[in-house]
């Protein structure tokens, strides 16, 4: 069988234990505050591993886009399993405005420069909620797109994968090269142990910078405003059933 | 004094350590937890019961992977799966 190899996306985010607070001024506070990987990339790391200790993949290229610190998630991804990670440095000020389009761009020349068959997603990021990294990545290299997989198999060229769509699954069958965006349910990925993380110190980061690619990092969107949502207002007690009544009506 | 267990206890430790620092009740409070069971037997000098309890650690790690995996999952879940939720 044709060697394979896969591109893998992580997202560095805000721990989803933490409580989000919004900055005065715009965006949302994230000094200080704990990053993790993002869990939906987490799944599609761990669905690559998996192939791989199946044999049906010969090498995990893991990809992370932004400052200096994603490289600490791409330490992680190695420690899960990827074997080399790749890091596109993106400044904090341009980080900033950096969408799905821009990251989606960045993939699609990293995909075809690496010369990988399958690009594995998260189907969304739990910061900015966007859901369509995938999707873009998939229309600009124009290949076949498997998203929202709960389940997701690869025979020799042929991939199924399994759909989570409103009211029930649908089965697809693609040809590779593919981009596939994992769901919830499609693996439960593991941890990333204190040895696994001291032995992924000795794998490679290649460091890029996204003119290497060349991709255009201008975005055309605007950000009106960031808001926190509304409080809830306290309940109150009442008196009596009549009370009750009164307010209901 | 070298105990051949020795580096075997010391791995577990840090690699629960490690683990600890995600405890949702708080790191602080898994290491003093954490010390407190380590040094409860520290006079233990039978290998057939250190190793007894080296796997008794090893098996905190795996429920505290199990724990921290779920915790996201639920997490995830409750967030962006709103529907499965009311009808469950």
């Amino acid at each position: 069988m044709a060697a394979l190899r896969a591109l893998v996306g992580v997202k560095r985010v805000i721990d989803y234990a933490v409580k989000v607070r919004v900055r005065p001024g715009g965006g949302v506070v994230t000094d200080g505050v704990k990053h993790s990987m993002n869990p939906f990339c987490e799944i599609a790391l761990e669905e690559a591993v998996r192939l791989r200790e199946r044999g049906l993949l010969q090498e995990i290229v893991v990809v992370s886009c932004g400052p200096q610190q994603c490289q600490e998630t791409i330490r992680t991804a190695l420690a899960m399993g990827a074997d080399r990670g790749l890091h596109v440095e993106i400044p904090a000020p341009q980080y900033e405005s950096l969408g799905p389009f821009q990251v989606a761009k960045i993939l699609a020349a990293l995909a075809k420069k690496e010369g990988v068959s399958l690009v594995l997603l998260g189907k969304q990021a739990i910061d900015d909620d966007c859901n369509q990294t995938g999707q873009m990545t998939a229309a600009l290299l124009d290949w076949p797109q498997g998203t929202f997989a709960s389940a997701l198999t690869l025979e020799g060229e042929q991939l199924t994968v399994e759909r989570e769509v409103d009211g029930g699954l649908e089965s697809i069958r693609l040809r590779l090269p593919a981009v596939v965006t994992a769901d919830l349910r499609l693996n439960e990925p593991r941890y990333a142990t204190l040895p696994n993380i001291m032995k992924a110190k000795k794998k490679k980061i290649e460091v890029l910078k996204a003119s290497d690619l060349g991709v255009d990092l201008s975005s055309r969107l605007a950000v009106q405003c960031v808001e926190e949502p509304p409080q809830r207002q306290a309940g109150v007690k009442v008196e009596t059933v009549d009370d009750l009544v009164g307010k209901l009506k | 004094m070298a105990n051949p267990l020795r580096g075997e206890v010391l791995n577990l430790y840090k690699n629960l350590l490690y683990l600890g620092r995600e405890y949702p009740k708080g790191a602080d409070y898994f290491r003093s937890r954490l010390k407190a069971a380590f040094l409860k037997n520290k006079d233990v000098k039978d290998p057939e019961k250190i190793k007894q309890l080296i796997s008794r650690g090893e098996f905190v790690i795996k429920e505290l992977e199990a724990l921290y995996y779920l915790r996201k999952y639920r997490a995830m879940k409750q967030r962006y799966y709103e529907d499965d939720n009311k009808n469950k």
